[in-house]
């Protein structure tokens, strides 16, 4: 992870570079996780003729490269090498419903080049479209791909290449989980996050925390117990009931006002089973949003304040880790020269 | 057995034209995706909802097929077009053949004359995701001009919306047709104007607990804001108590301290309405409990209002029976 960074010292963002072939759903995955599209409106999406670049600002300064599919790679016109030098992570994404044999020649090509280029790259493999397989078909072919890119890594004699398969649809939550873990790979910071989330989790009596990337619902951090595709749903779309409801009510020209002295937002839903969803904004785009669990009415209004006081201090300690964080690009190349 | 706290609601409209995804969004928590599934309606489909406590909307979804309108105007006539509350006629606004559309709607307006004139007529100009931004308005114009010409010679005021699945504007139409159904909704409106006079709020919306329906609010000098937010807020809180059903449960309440100084609360007023609140934050003053409290107090007042509403609806037909 440190080697992504180092290695190309003047681009301290984390890249993620998204190719596959072409028709293969590398254009809506984009458009469903970064803009909120919806995914029917993926459809009407035209080809990609050039390589498109964006930026996003969050804890991690994500990019998201496309290129596109029916590009060859090996111009030598074109600069492939200082691209996949850049990137922390290629996602390589498979259409399972169509002929993949194509697509897993043409990865094994593309992983050979990068690995040689960066072998701190951090290879992924979405198996994408998975929603029109039936259950076991899902597994039969992850399993068959697996085995053959294992067999062709194999025979390019690179048997050490760690790849990582997914399966992943835009219809359902799967695309946002592949991506979240996608991205933590990137974050260098991410045992520290956990173990502040853990502390805080074992101080509040919270059942589940995650920490979003508000724009894309994707989790940077969540907590050491294991993650539970509905809860996930559930805290997601919680940021979105949250944020919508604002958004109503701000009027344009008061935008400024609202950077100036706008505390930050916080909202608290009880549910009628005793759960309690907890959405508290953090630094640079990130909310933490918590399922809490409680058993007696009488005190959930204490451990709300118990919790809001710790919540508090983990946003302290998320500014010292972003402020550090943000110091590092800076030292590295010094350290290097 | 007292007929005005039950309201007879006809459906019509030409097949495919969007009643039944409709009704099932609005009262059967369907996504907008969700009712792709829907099939063709066969005959009447009839739904019995509660609303507000004492009043039942007997919604009659008549299926559009033209073997079923024939019998409709045939020899069903009397059982389908007697005592009808409101006809909401769903006119497809990418349909091929316009002038049949119309012709139905004018066999539907002379049987409505025949057996209930005083019948409330909606028309709801159906899909118009399918129009480009811009037509939109002028097409919607040009259609009710139309439409409202075609029914005057039956005596009936019209109300039209332009509707569609895909966004908020179901829910605005929605929310017209069953006020107009409330009988009291000025009272309604005065308590909640006073409630809002009492907290100083900014806003208040009053909900209608299972399809977070409007019933009525109190916005004083905020211009400024999205005229369509009533519809978008019935949306947001409708998608979330969806999603809340993952965990088997319902939500209770909901608190937020929004980015602009402004606060918001949501929470139960009756068993049967769900009061948001907005209110301006003031310095000092700890009021999520206050608020919180002056909710559960006004529970009392509200409550009072709705029993009213049984009361009254057990005097009317008395009433009718002297006049007659």
């Amino acid at each position: 992870m440190e080697a992504t960074l180092v290695s190309n010292p003047k681009d301290s963002s984390a890249t993620i570079l998204l190719m596959g072939l072409r028709r293969g759903g590398k254009s809506s995955i984009c458009k469903v996780v970064f803009h909120n599209m919806q995914p029917l409106d993926t459809l009407y999406l035209e080809s990609t003729s050039k390589p498109t670049t964006e930026h996003f600002s969050s804890l991690i300064d994500l990019s998201v490269m496309e290129l596109p599919g029916q590009l060859n790679y090996f111009e030598p016109t074109y600069d492939s090498e200082r691209i996949f030098a850049s990137v922390g992570a290629l996602v390589y994404v498979i259409d399972s419903q169509d002929e993949y044999l194509n697509a897993l020649t043409n990865l094994s090509m593309i992983i050979e080049y990068a690995y040689k280029v960066n072998p701190a790259i951090n290879i992924e493999v979405l198996i994408h479209k998975v929603d029109g397989l039936s259950e076991e078909y899902r597994i039969d072919a992850q399993r068959d791909i697996m085995q053959r890119t294992g067999d062709e890594l194999l025979e390019l004699g690179l048997e050490g290449v760690q790849v990582s398969f997914y399966l992943t649809s835009i219809f359902d939550h799967s695309i946002y989980e592949a991506f979240s873990r996608i991205v933590q790979k990137l974050i260098p910071e991410l045992p520290s996050l956990e173990n502040m989330l853990d502390q805080l989790v074992v101080h509040s009596s919270i059942d589940k925390v995650f920490l979003f990337d508000v724009n894309s619902k994707i989790y940077v951090a969540t907590d050491s117990s294991p993650v539970d595709i509905q809860t996930y749903q559930i805290c997601a779309e919680f940021i979105d009931v949250t944020c919508d409801l604002d958004d109503l009510y701000v009027e344009d020209d008061k935008q400024e006002m609202r950077t100036l002295f706008g505390e930050d937002i916080r909202s608290v839903s009880r549910l009628n089973n005793g759960c309690i969803l907890y959405l508290k904004q953090m630094i640079r785009g990130l909310a933490l949003v918590a399922l809490i669990r409680s058993d007696e009415k009488s005190d959930i209004d204490k451990s709300l304040a118990i919790i809001d006081y710790n919540v508090g201090l983990f946003k302290q300690a998320l500014m010292k880790v972003w402020a550090h964080a943000k110091l590092q690009p800076a030292n590295r190349p010094a350290v290097e020269n | 057995m007292s007929n005005s706290s039950r309201k007879k609601l006809l459906l019509m409209g030409r097949s495919g034209s969007g009643k039944s995804s409709m009704r099932s969004i609005i009262f059967s928590n369907y996504s907008a995706f969700d009712t792709r599934r829907l099939g063709a309606t066969i005959d009447v489909e009839h739904s019995h909802l509660r609303f507000l406590g004492n009043m039942t909307l007997n919604l009659w979804d008549c299926g559009g097929q033209d073997v079923f309108m024939d019998n409709y105007f045939g020899s069903q006539q009397d059982h389908i077009f007697k005592m009808v509350q409101v006809l909401i006629h769903v006119f497809d606004v990418e349909s091929k053949s316009i002038n049949k559309d119309i012709d139905t709607f004018v066999k539907s307006l002379t049987m409505l004359q025949k057996y209930s004139p005083q019948a409330k007529i909606f028309v709801l100009v159906h899909k118009m995701d399918l129009v480009q931004l811009d037509k939109r308005e002028e097409l919607f114009e040009m259609m009710m001009e139309k439409l409202q010409a075609t029914a005057d010679p039956y005596r009936f005021q019209l109300k039209g919306f332009p509707t569609s699945i895909w966004d908020e504007s179901l829910y605005k139409a929605w929310s017209q047709i069953v006020c107009s159904l409330i009988p009291n909704m000025s009272t309604y409106h005065q308590s909640l104007l006073k409630f809002n006079r009492i907290l100083d709020a900014e806003e208040m919306i009053l909900f209608e607990k299972t399809t977070f329906l409007v019933i009525s609010s109190t916005s004083a000098n905020t211009p400024d804001l999205d005229p369509k937010r009533f519809e978008k807020i019935s949306n947001i809180i409708k998608n979330y108590k969806q999603s809340v059903t993952k965990l088997r449960t319902t939500f209770a309440n909901l608190v937020i301290r929004g980015s602009n100084n402004l606060h918001f609360y949501l929470d139960a007023l009756t068993d049967n309405m769900v009061v948001m609140i907005v209110l301006r934050e003031k310095p000092g003053m700890s009021q999520d409990f206050l608020v919180l409290d002056n909710i559960k107090a006004a529970r009392k007042w509200f409550e009072e209002i709705e029993k009213s509403d049984g009361k009254k609806a057990v005097d009317e037909p008395k009433h009718k029976l002297v006049q007659a």
